[in-house]
């Protein structure tokens, strides 16, 4: 028994462990505070004046600067700051000095070197908790996008039979729109017209009386597409609005079927990111309803703004189309120097647009807006005791009324808004997009910068000083095995870091803590082997031939161990959220490299000291007593 | 090697386990968690003062201001103090209440982190976390029960459950608080349980079939005392760097150490007493672990 790897092996061992401190290493260097430059829109670019006229307004301001470069094709740009403190200051000085047109980002700016760049190595990305930021968890009301659809879908039929000029009821009833006729033929007729304008619907014909019924049921299949939709349009929405927001790596996610998860690393100012986020407007726009309408067509609004306060106005029930719709918007001025704002739909929006508008030239369009708002209701809980509920409401206000000039189609202009200022916020709600449902917050966390950073500190001193103590362990304990161990642990430790740099994984509190438990449970494999090596010397096998069958025999025991460990870190990944989730991670990826670094890489360094040569005595520490009775057997 | 008679103990282990499961359930029975924020929701607001807070000035400004029910504790330092509003606050509170805390303070005070947490998610949560739970028990049982049998897939997961159930009563009677890291802690505890308990039973199956005329309490008893040395020095390591995290890794970090202290040390203890013991109840034998016969093989032992 020679106990020596064969040239490949120990070239594929020595392989893996170079990549791994390869990937591991950009690690080491601290990013730099950095300001990003961005276009306000996705089209502009940034070029060398326009860097050189942000580069001047820091250096006036006194604030240490360099590195300054254009990055994606001139899509953005970005300045390293030599104090982190200087950041806020130095992004209000952008701010004022570029204007409104540009974004400016807080970032943190890699300092990988250009050797390790070239390999694609990258820095582990920090977790919310480590770097400080702000998470939101957002809930689509799934309620409110359904109803609009069935809303849509009872205006829909009416139009339609009015077009057909088919005389009936409409009514809409929880989640059917059911009609009545007056004779079999007529509803036949409806029948077939309501098939031909959605036939998604299902269709069911019942005879009451002297009254012949047709009740559309909205049916389950179309519900979820409606939720679904509602959903991703709002994310579009949400990541539009972040994109305002200029953070440098947001993270807008979808999670579960009606939640979105919204991260914004580096974010102190929480309030502003909440107003914009959460600003839950809309836009419809419906006809001002003839005087002598019924009733049941119409619906009376208040008028929104101070000029107007009291004011209301009846508007048709059926709405045009809704802010989703938009697709581009900007304000500017009319002729006359009255503030307008410029509105370009898609072209569903401007079809449905133009199809109302030809017929009713002359006549007034009003501009709904909404807004979500909560009003607090108290209600008495299980244990007596009165309790505050928050309620969501929606807020419909008129904003304008303007007279339809002619036949709109995918472009038009809204006037008579009361100020500049008015115009310009309302083209920036229409530019954000509106939202297909309304949102509401249902979980944030906060973490403040300095929390953060005594977050990672405190996670560095947990690692060094378990590592310490168990390498002083282990070498007290297991000798020149328990060097070769030690060795592998370390090892095992900048794997995991560049599996983690290379995966893109975030690093997070509980990911620290999954790390040191690695530390604490990875030698647990060369404890396995050491101690088989221990036992089979006290059956005084031959050093060499121990050291073989200590290993060999190990490794099925180790592999099982490990195996059912994993299985339980899979099933938290699945499960768990956010910081568990990175636990889950490093705790997996924690197994799989010391199944790695404790088997091979132990056995590897132990070939290299003890094979291949006559070896009297291993230094393992003490061997078990051997028992008498098992020495004769 | 001289032979610990571990089994010999086995009747007093059981008792002492049953008690414990005992006093560990009727804790949660009577008293439940002390849930966290994760999982009851509500907001919960962590500040940092420039000189020691004074928590009774604060509990004053909080009740003048019209925050009933907040919860002012001290939070590591005596600078530090955490805030707890109960749920019918909305998530626009947390900010609110640090600016006016501010303005109420002659020192600086600076925020730390604010949670909000709605009551919809912390009881998806409760949900998720004890399906996890019970979803990690059930492979775990399929694959002991395939690697190895079926007796020892019900001794590991009694063990599993055994040392769950002994953290989650520890934190209940001491009333420490158990939110989603604990919970993460609670699922690695079986992870680790399950390590110590698989190599425990991989030595039984071993000698099983190597000691063959031996009866299965001896054959459990060398298997335990050859596993035991490992088991220590595993525990060991484990328990430092645990201990490391609980003292230095903050106070964020410290329900999470503090579950995994408990549950490394029951998790020692149980693939000694529990597993095996439950194993012998169950009256395993050297034909549970006979190497199934290969169709083809050398049946007739040839080679021998």
């Amino acid at each position: 028994m020679l106990n020596r790897y064969s040239l490949w092996k120990n070239l594929l061992i020595l392989g893996v462990v170079l990549f791994g401190f390869y990937y591991a290493a950009p690690n080491l260097y601290a990013p730099d505070p950095a300001l990003q430059i961005g276009g306000a829109s996705g089209s502009q670019t940034i070029d060398d004046a326009t860097l050189l006229r942000a580069t001047d307004a820091l250096s006036e301001a006194g604030i240490n600067h360099f590195g300054e470069e254009l990055q994606e094709s001139g899509k953005s740009a970005l300045i390293r700051l030599g104090v982190r403190d200087d950041q806020l200051r130095a992004q209000s000085v952008l701010s004022r000095a570029l204007g409104d047109s540009y974004i400016i980002a807080l970032n943190l700016a890699p300092t990988t070197p250009d050797w390790l760049v070239r390999g694609g190595a990258q820095p582990m990305k920090l977790g919310l908790d480590l770097s400080g930021g702000v998470h939101f968890k957002l809930e689509v009301d799934v309620a409110a996008a359904t109803e609009r659809r069935l809303e849509m879908y009872e205006a829909g039929i009416k139009r339609g039979l009015r077009e057909e000029r088919i005389r009936g009821l409409v009514r809409l009833q929880g989640r059917r729109v059911s009609m009545s006729f007056r004779d079999e033929e007529t509803r036949e007729t409806a029948r077939r017209a309501t098939a031909d304008l959605y036939p998604e619907l299902l269709l069911d014909r019942v005879d009451a009386g002297d009254s012949w019924d047709l009740f559309a049921e909205v049916t389950d299949a179309t519900i979820n597409e409606v939720v679904a939709y509602a959903v991703d349009q709002n994310l579009t929405t949400i990541r539009n609005r972040v994109n305002e927001l200029g953070v440098s790596e947001p993270l807008v996610q979808k999670q579960g079927s009606n939640r979105i998860v919204v991260e914004l690393p580096g974010i102190q100012d929480t309030a502003e990111a909440k107003r914009i986020l959460g600003k839950v407007a809309n836009l419809e726009f419906r006809l001002v309803a003839e005087t002598n309408a019924p009733v049941t067509d119409r619906q009376r609004f208040e008028y929104r703004g101070e000029a107007r306060a009291g004011m209301t106005e009846w508007l048709e029930r059926e709405i045009i189309i809704t802010g989703e719709r938009v697709s581009n918007a900007a304000a500017g001025f009319d002729q006359n120097g009255q503030p307008n704002v410029s509105i370009t739909l898609d072209s569903e929006g401007g079809m449905l647009m133009s199809r109302s508008t030809r017929n009713n030239i002359k006549k007034r369009m009003g501009v709904l807006f909404i807004e979500r708002k909560y009003r607090t209701r108290y209600e008495r809980d299980d244990a007596g005791e009165e309790v505050a509920i928050k309620v969501p409401y929606d807020e419909k206000k008129v904003l304008t009324a303007p007279v339809i000039q002619s036949a709109l189609g995918a472009s038009f202009q809204i006037t008579g808004l009361d100020s500049p200022g008015e115009a310009s916020e309302l083209a920036l709600m229409l530019r954000a997009g509106a939202l297909a449902a309304p949102i509401t917050f249902v979980e944030e966390r906060t973490v403040g910068p300095s929390l953060g950073a005594e977050n990672i500190a405190l996670g560095v001193k947990s690692v060094q000083i378990g590592l310490a103590l168990v390498v002083v362990f282990m070498i007290l304990y297991y000798r020149v095995f328990g060097i070769a161990a030690v060795i592998a642990l370390t090892t095992n430790l900048i794997l995991l870091l560049a599996c983690m740099s290379l995966l893109g994984a975030t690093l997070t509190l509980p990911g620290i803590a999954g790390i040191v438990l690695t530390v604490g449970m990875a030698v647990d494999a060369n404890v396995l082997i050491f101690a088989r090596i221990r036992e089979e010397l006290a059956r005084r096998m031959s050093p060499q031939m121990a050291i073989n069958a200590g290993f060999e025999r190990a490794v099925a025991t180790i592999l099982d161990a490990n195996i059912t460990t994993l299985i339980v870190a899979v099933i938290l990944y699945a499960v768990g959220t956010g910081p568990i989730k990175g636990f889950a991670v490093t705790l997996s990826l924690g197994i799989i490299t010391s199944m790695f670094t404790a088997i091979l890489g132990t056995r590897a360094l132990v070939n290299i000291i003890y094979g291949g040569r006559r070896v009297d005595r291993l230094s393992i520490g003490p061997l078990p007593r051997r028992d008498p009775e098992e020495a004769s057997a | 090697m001289k032979v610990i008679p571990f089994m010999a103990w086995r009747r007093v282990a059981a008792g002492f386990s049953l008690l414990a499961m005992l006093v560990a359930g009727g804790a949660l029975a009577t008293r439940s968690l002390n849930w966290g924020l994760d999982f009851t929701g509500g907001t919960l607001v962590e500040v940092a003062y420039g000189d020691t807070a004074n928590l009774q000035e604060i509990r004053q400004t909080l009740e003048v201001q019209g925050y009933d029910g907040a919860i002012v504790v001290a939070f590591g330092t005596d600078r530090d103090v955490l805030i707890r509003l109960p749920l019918s606050y909305s998530d626009e509170q947390g900010v609110a209440m640090v600016n006016m805390l501010r303005e109420a303070s002659n020192v600086p005070v600076e925020l730390r982190r604010v949670e909000f947490v709605g009551p919809a998610v912390g009881e998806e949560l409760r949900e998720q976390g004890g399906l996890a739970m019970l979803l990690a028990l059930g492979l775990v049982m399929l694959y002991v029960g395939f690697r190895f049998q079926i007796k020892f897939a019900v001794g590991a997961v009694m063990a599993l459950a055994h040392d769950v159930l002994f953290v989650l009563g520890y934190f209940s009677i001491l009333g420490l608080e158990f939110d989603l890291t604990v919970l993460a802690a609670v699922l690695a505890v079986i992870g680790y349980s399950l390590n110590d308990t698989i190599v425990v039973a991989d030595r039984i199956r071993e000698n099983f079939r190597k000691l063959r005329r031996k009866p299965p309490l001896e054959v459990i008893d060398v298997s335990l005392t050859e596993t035991f040395g490992r088991t220590l020095v595993t525990s060991l390591t484990t328990l430092l760097v645990l201990l490391a995290l609980a003292l230095f890794g903050g106070e964020m970090i410290h329900g999470f150490a503090l579950a995994l202290l408990a549950g490394v040390a029951i998790g020692t203890y149980s693939s000694i007493y529990v597993s095996a013991t439950i194993l012998l109840a169950m009256g395993v034998s050297k034909e549970d672990v006979a190497i199934p016969v290969r169709e083809g093989g050398n049946e007739d032992g040839s080679q021998v």
